[in-house]
């Protein structure tokens, strides 16, 4: 078997007294789906934040391509940001430039790159306004005139438009509504096929992990507790808590 | 009660002077400095007047200028100030000066080597507008990040069809660091470029001094298909005829009567007839 993509272990970080991560153990693959589940507080957004360098942890490692990321220099670590890694927010207007066009979003971490070409960038954000279903006359608009599902849309092309291999996604579905959900999910199963990337996405959304993702991590009180593949997990639960989780999901 | 030779003490020019000597040793970086208060308020040149009156000497000769004009009444002021304080001969001929401090222009005569241009910049930070964080665009200097002003970039050709603002068009200065003109027409931009005078910018009240040295590189941002653009009013100067130098347009009377002369009066008054 191959290297992993990602590998992180003895993840500890304590806010004050309470205990955020403990001894956390995570590795992902290239081109595979991995969702973190689990209850609010239970750790899940700040393991993303610590494997994509946002935050520090107090012990443990995390190793990008063999690369240790604690040990690389800011610099270093902005360009895997820039280049090599995507991070989709729960809220897109943390994502987004609200006050510059769809166009100039997407283009944004094409002319970080150094990209110095208007027309070709011009090019690839409309081909990536089609990919994600905006229509293509919305690219001079600004994100705030678009709606919600739109501009969580608009902030995957925005993320993706340079191929990463590995993006984060923090509860990318949080806040919309159901069929919108839907619509946003089979995109980004779509093109998570697509582009064979890694993805480490954070959800309550059992329903979603489904969909998405080949593998299930369960947190809870910044522990894991149980990991495996995604129909195991969710089909044969061994933790007490992971079988509280799949039974209170509520069966349409 | 006599004020020191050139208004500030002693030790605040040595300290502007150490600040130049950095700013000097790297082209385009902002350094911080004490910006001391002046006898005239924020936005009026403070900057631009504790920098001359930390490099200017009895042989000096001075010139101000303010949009181009040497009788408009902030240069009036400043050059009769430092004519009281520190003594020095001034000049309106852009030739004769030595020091040259200047607001939103740059002189149309190619300055010399050994001439030192002044700068009065209200808003040094490129990235001001951009980034609200003064900590995090002082990152995005350190690393060079600077895919940000680009974004701007597309955004006014995205809008109005063309890549250069009217004035304070950002430049990357050596290679490396990107710097606001200070609010020169885009005109004056490739002015800048291989200049053989020395360029100082004082902001006053932001606390920055940066500076290019002479003969460093120059370049206004621009996109390989959108190449830079300055715009020039398309008419011959009203007074000298001159086709190649930068107009102000002047409203003549209540009936859309309107001239456009040199902003730059000097150069307009050295050719007129």
């Amino acid at each position: 078997m191959s290297a992993p993509l990602m590998q992180a272990t003895g993840l500890t970080l304590n806010f004050g007294r309470i205990r955020a991560l403990d001894e956390v153990d995570i590795a992902i693959w290239p081109g595979e789906v991995v969702a973190i589940v689990g209850e609010s507080g239970s750790g899940k957004s700040t393991l993303l934040r610590v494997l994509s360098g946002q935050a520090q942890a107090d012990a443990g490692q995390v190793f990008y391509d063999g690369q240790d990321v604690g040990a690389m220099t800011e610099a270093g670590r902005r360009r895997l940001l820039r280049a090599e890694w995507g991070f989709v927010h729960q809220n897109p207007r943390d994502g987004l430039r609200m006050t510059v066009s769809a166009g100039g979003n997407i283009g944004e971490r094409l002319m970080a790159q150094g990209n110095r070409h208007y027309g070709n960038i011009r090019k690839a954000a409309t081909a990536w306004l089609q990919k994600v279903e905006i229509e293509v006359d919305r690219l001079d608009d600004l994100p705030r005139t678009f709606s919600g599902g739109m501009q969580q849309r608009l902030q995957i092309a925005r993320t993706l438009v340079t191929e990463p291999r590995l993006v984060f996604m923090d509860e990318p579905t949080g806040g919309l509504d159901v069929s919108v959900q839907a619509r946003l999910l089979d995109l980004i199963r779509a093109l998570v096929a697509e582009l064979g990337l890694a993805v480490l996405i954070v959800t309550h959304d059992i329903a979603a992990a489904r969909l998405l993702a080949h593998r299930i991590v369960v947190m809870r009180h910044g522990r894991v507790v149980e990991e495996g593949l995604t129909d195991r997990v969710l089909d044969d639960p061994q933790h007490p808590y992971t079988q509280l989780l799949v039974t209170s999901v509520l069966m349409a | 009660m006599t004020y020191s030779y050139a208004f500030l003490d002693e030790a605040t020019k040595r300290m502007i002077r150490r600040a130049i000597l950095k700013a000097v040793a790297i082209p385009g970086h902002q350094v911080p400095f004490g910006a001391r208060e002046m006898p005239l308020p924020y936005g009026w040149g403070t900057g631009g007047i504790q920098l001359t009156a930390s490099i200017i000497g009895r042989s000096d000769v001075l010139k101000v200028i303010d949009q181009g004009a040497d009788d408009t009444t902030n240069a009036v002021s400043i050059r009769r100030f430092f004519a009281r304080t520190a003594g020095v001969a001034t000049t309106t001929h852009t030739a004769e000066a030595t020091i040259i401090q200047t607001r939103h222009r740059i002189p149309e005569r190619a300055l010399q080597p050994g001439q030192i241009l002044v700068y009065q910049v209200p808003m040094p930070e490129p990235l001001s507008r951009l980034e609200p964080r003064v900590v995090e665009s002082t990152r995005l200097h350190a690393l060079a990040d600077y895919g940000l002003m680009q974004v701007r970039l597309y955004e006014d050709i995205a809008r109005h069809g063309r890549s250069a603002s009217a004035y304070n068009h950002p430049v990357m200065v050596n290679g490396r660091y990107l710097m606001s003109p200070s609010p020169i027409p885009s005109f004056d931009n490739p002015k800048m470029d291989r200049m053989p005078a020395l360029q100082l910018f004082g902001a006053g009240r932001e606390k920055r001094i940066y500076a290019v040295p002479p003969h460093t590189s120059v370049r206004s941002l621009d996109f390989d298909d959108h190449p830079f653009n300055p715009i020039r009013a398309p008419h011959p100067c009203a007074i000298c005829g001159a086709t190649d130098s930068y107009l102000d347009e002047i409203v003549t009377d209540d009936a859309g009567g309107r001239m456009f002369v040199c902003s730059d009066t000097d150069h307009c008054e050295e050719r007129a007839p």
